[in-house]
C-alpha cells in the first residue's frame, strides 16, 4: 500500500481567502453571533413590554421598576400577574420553536410543526382525558398526561407515516388526520362535559393567561432538560438531515439520533402544551424565518429559535392583550392568525421553486 | 501489518438483502489496497447493494465484512468514518446550505463534544475544496450548482473525512460526458495521491479505462475481476451484458475499449 493514512489533497497550500471564506470561520460566525445578540436584544423589550400592557399599563421603565423595586406601585402587578405570564410566554414559545426545528430536520419536511402534525393535539387529547375522566386538576398532574398524549402521536406518525421510508407528503397527511381527528375528541369531550368546560375554554385555544408561578417553575425543567437535549442533538441532526446514508457515512447514528429527537419533541411540546394549550404554527414559521438568517446550520437554529419564538408568542400575547379591550384574545388564536398566512405563503413559494 | 496479509477490507460470504428480496448470497469480495477498484455489471446485479455492504450502511443478513480483520460493525461508528468514507448515491443538500459549510460537515468524525471546530478543520476543508476545484464556489448555494460543481461538493465533503479509503456509489450517474470525464479524473488524482478508492460505474469503458482493478457482477455473483486489460473481453462483455461487441485497444490509452455490435451494419454501410 502507499502512503500513509493521513495523505495530504495539495502541495499548494489554500491562499489566505479561501481560508476566510469558508463559511464556518470568523467573519460569518461574527455575524451570527451579532444577530443572536440582536436577538436577545429583541427578547429583552418585548418581554418588558409584556410586563407593561395589561389592565393598569405601565410605561417601560415603569414596568422595569415594577420588575426590581420592591417599592414601586407596579411591583405586585407585575410580580403576581404579569411576571408568570410572561415567563409562561418565554418557557412555551422557545419549546415549541426548538421543537418544530428539530421536527422539520427529522423528517426532511420544511413543513413539519407539532402544531399541524398533531403532536400538540396529542398532549391535549390526554389533557382533556385527565381532567373529564379522572379528575385531575393540577399541573403537575396532567403534565404527564400530557407527555405520553405528544409521545404516542409521535410514535404513532412515525409508524403511520411510513417510518424511514415516510415520504414528506405522507407524513403531512397522517399528521393532518392524526390532528383532525385528535381534535373532534377533544371538542367532543368539552360538549359532554360542560363542567369541565370552563377550565378548559382558555387552555383549549393555547393561552397563557391562566399562568401561575407554581406553573412556571414546574414547567421549567421539562423544558431546560428538552432544550438542552436539543442543543446536545444538533450536530448529529445536521448530519441526519442530508439522508440516512450520509449520516452514517460520517459516523453519526441515524436511528439513535432520531429516538432521541422524538423524545426531546415529546418533551418540549408536551409541557408546554399541558401549561398553556395547543398552539400551533411558532414551531412552523420560527424556524423558517430564522433559517433564512442562519442557514440550515442546527448548531445556529436552534439557539436562534429558543430566542425568536418566545419573541413571536409574547408579540400574540400582548397582542390579544391590545386588540380586544377590555377582553382578550388568546396567544394561540393570535399565532395561528398571524401564522396561517405565512405557511401559505411558504407553501406556495415551494411550489414556485419546484416547478 | 503482516506479511502474508489479506487486504484491508473484505466482505466474506455475503448474504445481502433488502428485506425479503435476497440480493447476493455467498458473495466473496476484496479491495486490493491502494487499488482503484471499480464495480461494474448490469442493472439490480448487485453492485451499489455491495458497495453499501462495503461501506456498513447495508447489514449483510449473513457473512461479514471486515476492515483490519474486523467486524466493520464492531468499528466504533467515528472511527470507522475516518478510516472508510462513502459517497452514497443519494444525499440530499440541505436548502439554503453554502458550499463551505457542506464540505464543513466532511468533518464531523473528527470532532466532538469536547472538540469543536479546529484551525486543523479549517485548512482541512480548504484543502478538499481545492483539489476538487471548488474553492472558488466556497460562498455558493449548494441549490444553484450544476450537477457536476454538486458532485465535486459531495466528493469534497467525504475527502474531508480524511479517509484512506474512499467508496464512491455512482459518482457520475446524470452527468454529461464532459463532468463524467472531470469526475472520473478526479477520482484517478485522489487513486494517485495513495487512497484505495472504490467505485460503482455504469459505463464499461470508462471503468476500463480508469480501474486498476475491476471486478464485473452479474445477478449477485462475481463473474470476473483483475486488471481492466486482462478480464475484459468480448466473451466477458457477453456473459455479463449480454452485448455482442468488440474490444480493441483504447486509441487514447490502449485499455480495453469496448465497441457494441451494430445490428444494422448492412443499411448503415449500404452504397
Amino acid at each position: 500500500m502507499r502512503g500513509s493514512t493521513r495523505l495530504s489533497l495539495t502541495t499548494h497550500p489554500p491562499s489566505p481567502s479561501a481560508a476566510t471564506r469558508t463559511a464556518s470561520g470568523p467573519p460569518r460566525r461574527l455575524t451570527r453571533s451579532a444577530g443572536l445578540l440582536a436577538a436577545l436584544l429583541a427578547l429583552a423589550v418585548v418581554s418588558l413590554i409584556s410586563l407593561g400592557v395589561g389592565a393598569r399599563p405601565m410605561s417601560l421603565g415603569d414596568a422595569w421598576r415594577g420588575l426590581v423595586d420592591p417599592d414601586a406601585p407596579g411591583y405586585s402587578v407585575v410580580h403576581q400577574m404579569r411576571l408568570p405570564r410572561t415567563l409562561l410566554g418565554l418557557l412555551a414559545g422557545a419549546a415549541l420553536g426548538v421543537a418544530g426545528a428539530v421536527m422539520q430536520t427529522l423528517t426532511r419536511n420544511p413543513l413539519a410543526d407539532p402544531g399541524i402534525l398533531g403532536i400538540n393535539a396529542g398532549a391535549a387529547a390526554a389533557v382533556v382525558t385527565a381532567i373529564s375522566f379522572l379528575g385531575v386538576s393540577t399541573f403537575a398532574g396532567f403534565v404527564w398526561f400530557a407527555f405520553a398524549g405528544s409521545g404516542a402521536v409521535a410514535v404513532l406518525l412515525y409508524a403511520v407515516g411510513g417510518g424511514r421510508s415516510a415520504t414528506p407528503a405522507r407524513l403531512a397527511l397522517a399528521g393532518a388526520a392524526l390532528n383532525a381527528a385528535l381534535y373532534s375528541y377533544v371538542q367532543a369531550v368539552q360538549l359532554l362535559d360542560t363542567a369541565a368546560l370552563d377550565q378548559m375554554r382558555f387552555w383549549i385555544v393555547g393561552s397563557l393567561a391562566s399562568a401561575q408561578a407554581s406553573i412556571v417553575w414546574q414547567l421549567l425543567p421539562f423544558t431546560l432538560a428538552g432544550l438542552a437535549v436539543a442543543f446536545l442533538l444538533a450536530r448529529p441532526l445536521n448530519a441526519l438531515a442530508m439522508g440516512d446514508d450520509a449520516a452514517q457515512a460520517l459516523g453519526a447514528n441515524p436511528a439513535r439520533a432520531r429516538a432521541v429527537g422524538v423524545v426531546v419533541i415529546t418533551l418540549l411540546c408536551g409541557a408546554a402544551t399541558a401549561a398553556c394549550g395547543p398552539i400551533a404554527f411558532v414551531g412552523l414559521m420560527v424556524p423558517h424565518l430564522v433559517r433564512a438568517l442562519t442557514g440550515p446550520d442546527l448548531r445556529w437554529l436552534l439557539p436562534y429559535c429558543a430566542v425568536l419564538s418566545p419573541v413571536l408568542m409574547l408579540v400574540a400575547d400582548v397582542l390579544g392583550r391590545v386588540v380586544a379591550r377590555p377582553s382578550e384574545v388568546q396567544a394561540g388564536v393570535l399565532t395561528v392568525v398571524i401564522g396561517g398566512p405565512v405557511f401559505l405563503y411558504f407553501v406556495r413559494r415551494r411550489k414556485a421553486v419546484a416547478a | 501489518m503482516s506479511d502474508n496479509k489479506q487486504p484491508r477490507l473484505v466482505g466474506e460470504d455475503l448474504t445481502l438483502a433488502y428485506d425479503r428480496r435476497t440480493i447476493a448470497t455467498g458473495l466473496d469480495v476484496a479491495v486490493p489496497d491502494g487499488s482503484f477498484t471499480v464495480i461494474v455489471g448490469p442493472n439490480a446485479c448487485g453492485k451499489s447493494t455491495t458497495l453499501r455492504a462495503l461501506a456498513r450502511v447495508l447489514r449483510p443478513a449473513a457473512g461479514a465484512v471486515l476492515l483490519d480483520g474486523e467486524r466493520i460493525g464492531s468499528w466504533p461508528a467515528k472511527k470507522l468514518a475516518r478510516t472508510l468514507g462513502l459517497l452514497p448515491q443519494s444525499s440530499i443538500a440541505p436548502e439554503g446550505i453554502t458550499v463551505a459549510d457542506l464540505v464543513a460537515r466532511g468533518r464531523y468524525p473528527h470532532q466532538g463534544l469536547l472538540r469543536q471546530w479546529s484551525r486543523e478543520d479549517e485548512r482541512v476543508v480548504g484543502e478538499s475544496m481545492a483539489a476538487t476545484g471548488v474553492a472558488e464556489l466556497a460562498d455558493r448555494y449548494v441549490d444553484e450548482l450544476s450537477g457536476g460543481q454538486r458532485q465535486r461538493v459531495w466528493i469534497a465533503m467525504a475527502l474531508a473525512q480524511q479517509t484512506p479509503i474512499l467508496l464512491l456509489d455512482e459518482p457520475t450517474t446524470y452527468l454529461d460526458i464532459a463532468h463524467q470525464i472531470e469526475i472520473l479524473d478526479l477520482c484517478a488524482d485522489l487513486h494517485e495521491q495513495g487512497r484505495t478508492v472504490v467505485a460503482v460505474l455504469h459505463d464499461l469503458n470508462h471503468a476500463a479505462r480508469y480501474a486498476t482493478h475491476l471486478i464485473a457482477m452479474r445477478d449477485g455473483d462475481i463473474v470476473a475481476e483483475g486488471p481492466p486489460g486482462e478480464v475484459v473481453t468480448a466473451e466477458l462483455v457477453e456473459k455479463v451484458f449480454h452485448l455482442p461487441c468488440q474490444v480493441i485497444p483504447d486509441p487514447e490509452t490502449g485499455t480495453p475499449l469496448i465497441v457494441p455490435a451494430a445490428r444494422r451494419r448492412a443499411v448503415a454501410s449500404a452504397p
